[in-house]
């Protein structure tokens, strides 16, 4: 073994030009195509335009909340906005995002030339767009209850009655059921592409000791995809029983329960923070190691917390439901799972630490946005122990609280660990470097926007203002924090721009990236960039978790400690 | 660099390709588990809570021959793998169109009792509590068998048709898996409604 090498052929076939064909077919191949990467950038592409579209629903309803009794809006118009905003944010604009990830990441980094089922992988991508667009269809197709006008008012999450046929007239509450439904299909479809992908397709000597931190803990993502979005699957077929076929499951006057719906949703709606969630942490993984130029700390623990947070995470969906009065021991084991599924968390945020601890830092915009998320998931981490205190949650429960709490998470976590994987693997992805320049200006304006408005929305949430008001009295005092909050909007609109133009102009302008620009370790990065259709001419044989690093120090390879 | 021959440690049995569509059938009857499982949880749960009759008990007879017909199936299908495996294809298309006909007969008999509990018991999705848990619980399952006998009559008409090969048997045996999952779901149901609930 002294002389044992990874087998690692550098590539030297150039990626096929695709300016030269006639923009038809071009879009054709895009549209018909089975390609892991060509998928993942469409389902990345899809995110990015439902964040906007979702972005834009937020912005306007903090526009109606800047002020005072302000009627920029309607109330009906308002309780769609925020309907629509919570149900595209996470079901159209999170979760593509991930699944993109997911889907361009996985095959290359386990050195296989695509997922385990090409064709399931673009069915699950067009389920997912066909979600998405029976949603949205709502807004010009739908009908609601006179004056209410269109897409569905219900609230993400829906809770009975307010989805009994008698209470949502019309059909905007069937597009919210089937548009979700279908795109749950696709859901499931990719998670089981991923896991088989995962477990089948692993390049040889790649054992599961060997994999990417990003594999493991999308492979955990995808087990949770599996058994906590099949519940709401049946929780809406349920509802559409209900609506349909004049079913009694959340029908209280027949004996129905509408708590059930409750937990039927948040089975599915818990679980689903940790399946956004443990992709942002597979990103940091993977960055947090290059730009500290150090192995990832405790990488064993790693993964033993990511499979403990896996678990642990289906056990506490009724912290959702302490306000509606369950027993003292439902609240009592509700309170000590939540504060349980803290620990290994913490882990994770004390390892990325460690990693950096020591480590010959470079602060690029990746690794920038890193940091900022390292900061604000602990913070957002630290609100969630509060709220998982039963009392002071029936104190703050339902209040703004509790929405800057978890947008805290899914911002101020998720979707800087979003930033910071777009700012590593946009070379590999497009073979141009993003420029640094623009990069900067996209953090700082987004990082102040955010602190703008989420740090401050804890404000009035504390004060007592409710989640899902429409407008409110001048005398209550919740004016100039409700101001602040709707300034640092304009903030993060700025960086959003910033990072659309960052994506635009560096495809056309950018430095060429090469094959490796960080100098990283997993073997996306010995590819081409972008890499060919086949990813690999030949499959790689590694021997530890770090190949590239065996390649580049032959002298000390990495296998001989691990 | 690449030059010299070298072995690779092996530490563990990676499952290789060949496992692939056994894994993907593995994630999809766990999800496919965890969507039966909220539904027999809602059972469970309003099992009694019915404001208006009937009640399982006056109205639920135990399907005895349906269920005999559904489990000997798992039989035959594994009889039909085994004679694929060997290469003997016209056994596997007997055992395979039995395996068929007892789907067949277990959907004749659901729709016999469904028929009679319509008609002759008043009980349907929205007459109560009871019919809406009962026909959704029940109609899922069956929703299943329908699934399943679809894709074995697709399977048998490509015997029929001689495309199918000793080569396939893999494949096959990855169908046949859900035609088991289909089967064992039925015990979970069948003690929930007609036992446990009634």
């Amino acid at each position: 073994m002294a002389d044992a090498q990874p087998i690692l052929p550098p590539m030297i076939i150039s990626p096929e030009r695709e300016g030269t064909r006639p923009m038809v077919q071009v879009l054709h191949d895009w549209i018909v195509t089975v390609d892991h990467k060509k998928l993942g950038l469409m389902y990345f592409g899809y995110g990015i335009i439902f964040l906007v579209i979702g972005g834009i629903e937020a912005a306007i309803m903090r526009a109606q909340l800047a002020v005072a009794n302000n009627h920029l809006v309607s109330p009906e118009t308002f309780n769609r906005l925020f309907t629509m905003h919570g149900t595209t944010m996470i079901f159209f604009a999170a979760m593509p995002l991930v699944f993109g990830f997911a889907n361009y990441l996985v095959p290359l980094m386990v050195g296989a030339r695509d997922m385990a089922f090409p064709r399931l992988n673009a069915w699950s991508f067009w389920m997912s767009v066909f979600g998405g667009l029976i949603l949205y269809f709502s807004w010009v197709g739908g009908f609601g209850l006179y004056g209410a006008g269109s897409a569905p008012d219900v609230g993400w999450f829906a809770y009975a009655p307010l989805t009994a046929s008698s209470f949502s007239v019309g059909h905007s509450t069937d597009y919210w059921i089937i548009g979700i439904l279908v795109s749950g299909f696709g859901s499931i479809g990719t998670a089981l592409n991923v896991l088989t992908t995962t477990f089948c397709l692993r390049c040889p000597g790649m054992t599961l000791r060997r994999m990417p931190l990003l594999v493991w803990m999308n492979a955990v993502t995808m087990f949770l995809v599996l058994v906590a979005l099949s519940p709401l699957t049946a929780a809406q077929v349920m509802l559409l029983i209900d609506r349909y076929l004049g079913g009694h499951f959340f029908d209280t006057q027949a004996g129905g329960s509408a708590v059930i719906w409750m937990h039927f949703f948040w089975i599915f709606g818990h679980p689903e923070v940790y399946i956004l969630v443990l992709p942002a942490f597979a990103i940091v993984s993977e960055v947090i190691p290059v730009f500290s130029r150090k192995p990832i700390f405790g990488y064993n623990i790693m993964v033993a917390a990511t499979v403990a947070i896996g678990f642990i995470s289906l056990s506490v969906w009724a912290h959702h439901m302490f306000t509606i009065g369950m027993t003292s021991y439902a609240n009592a084991f509700f309170v000590a799972s939540t504060s349980a599924i803290s620990v290994p968390t913490g882990i994770k945020i004390f390892n990325w630490i460690g990693t950096m601890w020591g480590g010959k830092i470079r602060y690029s915009v990746a690794m920038l946005f890193c940091v900022a998320f390292l900061c604000q998931f602990l913070i957002a981490g630290l609100t969630g122990i509060m709220l998982a205190a039963a009392p002071f949650d029936w104190q703050l429960g339902n209040s703004y609280f509790v929405v800057a709490h978890f947008h805290y998470v899914i911002l101020g976590g998720i979707v800087m660990a979003i930033f910071a994987g777009v700012y590593y693997w946009y070379p590999k992805v497009t073979g141009k470097m993003l420029s640094e320049t623009l990069g900067k200006w996209h953090f700082w304006l987004f990082v102040i926007g955010f602190h703008l408005t989420f740090d401050f929305m804890h404000i009035p949430g504390l004060l007592g203002m409710p989640r899902r008001i429409y407008t409110y009295d001048a005398s209550r005092g919740w004016e100039i924090w409700n101001l602040i909050v709707s300034i640092g909007v304009i903030f993060q609109i700025l960086g959003i721009v910033f990072l659309v133009l960052d994506l635009i102009w560096s495809y056309f302008k950018g430095a060429p990236a090469g094959n490796d620009p960080w100098d990283a370790w997993t073997l996306e990065w010995n590819t081409t960039s972008p890499p060919p259709d086949y990813n690999f001419a030949e499959i790689p044989v590694v021997l530890s978790r770090r190949p590239l690093w065996d390649l580049k120090h032959p002298e000390d390879p990495d296998w001989k400690y691990e | 660099m690449a030059a010299a021959t070298i072995t690779v440690p092996q530490t563990e049995m990676p499952l290789s390709a060949s496992y692939r569509g056994k894994v993907g059938m593995w994630c999809l009857i766990v999800a496919e588990s965890a969507i039966f499982s909220i539904f027999v949880v809602a059972y469970l749960y309003y099992a009694g809570k019915s404001i208006s009759g009937p009640t399982p008990a006056q109205v639920l007879d135990i399907p005895w021959f349906n269920s005999i017909c559904l489990f000997s199936s798992s039989l035959t299908i594994v009889l039909a793998e085994k004679a694929l495996h060997h290469g003997n294809i016209k056994r596997f298309g007997l055992f395979w169109f039995l395996t068929i006909a007892l789907g067949v007969i277990f959907l004749i008999g659901t729709g016999r009792e469904w028929y009679g509990l319509i008609y002759h018991d008043g009980l349907t999705v929205s007459s109560s509590l009871f019919g809406t848990t009962f026909y959704s619980l029940v109609g899922l399952h069956a929703f299943h068998v329908t699934v399943g006998l679809i894709g074995l009559t697709i399977i048998l008409i490509f015997t029929l048709l001689g495309a199918l090969r000793q080569e396939h048997a893999a494949r096959v045996s990855v169908f046949a898996m859900y035609w088991h999952f289909v089967d064992v779901i039925w015990v979970v149901v069948l003690s929930v409604v007609y036992f446990i609930a009634r």
